[in-house]
């Protein structure tokens, strides 16, 4: 069940890779590097479950702020600047 | 009772997060991605960090994943809009099949 789990994780971090080397514009490849730090924060949390080793969580917790404030930069860098690719 | 609980809650979360990921990859432009990825990946996750709850119960641990959960409601939503006002403001059009722009319509006031 767990293996089953893991996989279906790393499953959706390959497709946010993808869509971060493919994404055509900036935007698309900062939308896909958000879902991918939201992916790990669960991954953490199977990873925690599975284990048994609770500090996964302090990760998980620390890695969704993280995650949160670098989008947000990103955001409000792409805003400054017309953009045509 | 409580194992069986929180391994439906995950894997009903994990299979959230592969079509919120599929949804990135497969839809046409910017706005649809980040609607149909942010939204299924936060309810996702948010499931997945549930079974680990359900899991382990309410202890110490239970409490940081309480935490997490409220974190992780708070922020994602907050992070999409942002990104969705910095893309319309950078100038990306939308996709030809839309049907309604109304902060370009804002803009014209």
């Amino acid at each position: 069940m767990n293996n089953l789990l893991f996989s279906i994780l790393v499953i959706c971090s390959f497709l946010c890779l993808f869509r971060i080397a493919r994404g055509p514009t900036a935007p698309d490849r900062t939308v896909a590097m958000d879902i991918l730090g939201i992916v790990i924060v669960a991954f953490c949390a199977l990873k925690a479950a599975s284990s048994g080793m609770d500090y996964y969580l302090t990760i998980a917790l620390a890695w969704a702020l993280l995650n949160f404030i670098g989008t947000l930069a990103l955001a409000k860098f792409l805003e400054g600047r017309g953009f045509d690719e | 009772m409580r194992e069986s609980l929180g391994y439906g809650l995950m894997l009903f979360g994990a299979l959230f997060d592969l079509f919120g990921c599929v949804g990135l990859v497969r839809l046409p432009d910017i706005y649809n991605r980040l609607q149909a990825a942010t939204k299924c990946v936060t309810l996702g996750t948010c499931m997945i960090l549930l079974g680990t709850l359900a899991l382990c119960g309410f202890t110490a641990v239970g409490a940081k994943i309480i935490l997490c959960i409220i974190f992780v409601l708070i922020t994602s939503p907050t992070a999409a809009h942002a990104l969705a006002k910095a893309s319309h403001l950078s100038g990306i059009r939308l996709w030809e099949g839309s049907v309604c722009d109304q902060l370009e319509e804002d803009k014209k006031l």
